[in-house]
């Protein structure tokens, strides 16, 4: 996969854990995925269970941090087997100045967040046209 | 059919955990094994509960629509199939491709019988909540007790 010249760099898992929360529950990094254009990057992440109430996504110092809350089961239920948590899904995102910060933007649709980020005007491919002497 | 990365790479208490599923096995074979709900490691992932009258099974499936899923069960086994198709962009480069896609269908075994009739799916945020009501004559009952 093309890692070289990616405009949006994933911190290394470690850096999860780096706080401790305040939330009872695991925090997990969604699965993402992340494609771009040459107007714009997408990404789209993995969030099931988190409703728009209970996302926050912060964009700090060129740090886009997504942060999405999960209810678990009621406790009027007994658990038989399980194969996923409730808690926090969280991960951080390092822009580069190649993204226009100023129109990010985000929609939630069945549990996948889907954010836009526009290229800067600089950083758009332009094609030059050679012309012949 | 998609393979979900459970915890990591494969280390050597994985020995243990096939170990674990032959004794399993073993104990099955000659009726002693107690229902157990084995986590299996595959898409999608699975949460089973139960109170008193019902049994919910919970199930991560992001973006997915309920036209995308069927779901059938016969005497104690659910079965989850369908299809997460990718984002439809063409022309683009990836610089990530994380989230599963493709076909898959999976198969829950439940402790006990459920009254197939009145059984509730609901979709909602990329989250399936499938929620089977155990029948009459198995749910529990207070007994009171008369003095004499």
């Amino acid at each position: 996969m093309a890692e070289q010249n990616t405009a949006v760099e994933t911190r290394s898992p470690q850096d999860l854990t780096s706080t401790e929360g305040t939330r009872p529950g695991v925090v997990v990094a969604p699965l993402v995925d992340i494609y771009e254009t040459q107007e714009t990057i997408t990404l789209l992440a993995d969030m099931p269970g988190v409703s728009q109430d209970d996302l926050t996504i912060d964009l700090n110092e060129g740090v886009l941090t997504l942060t999405g809350h999960t209810t678990g089961v009621p406790n009027t239920e007994d658990r038989v087997g399980s194969e996923f948590r409730a808690g926090t899904f969280q991960r951080k995102f390092t822009l580069s100045d190649s993204i226009d910060q100023t129109k990010i933007e985000a929609q939630l649709e069945l549990g996948v967040l889907k954010l836009q980020l526009p290229k800067a005007a600089k950083a758009k491919v332009r094609k030059i046209t050679v012309q012949g002497a | 059919m998609i393979v979900r990365r459970m915890a990591g790479p494969r280390s050597h208490w994985s020995d243990f955990d096939v170990l674990r599923k032959d004794m399993l096995r073993l104990l099955d074979q000659v009726g002693l094994a107690a229902h157990e709900f084995q986590p299996a490691g595959v898409f999608p992932p699975v949460n089973l509960t139960q109170d008193r009258e019902h049994y919910y099974l919970r199930c991560e499936l992001p973006g997915m629509r309920p036209e995308d899923l069927e779901i059938s069960v016969v005497g104690r086994t659910v079965t989850l199939s369908g299809e997460r198709k990718p984002a439809e962009a063409e022309g683009v480069s990836y610089h990530r491709r994380e989230r599963l896609y493709g076909r898959f269908s999976r198969s829950i075994t439940l402790p006990g019988e459920v009254d197939s009739e009145t059984i509730n799916a609901n979709l909602s945020d990329g989250l399936l909540t499938v929620k089977m009501p155990k029948p009459e004559k198995l749910k529990p009952r207070q007994i009171s007790i008369k003095a004499s």
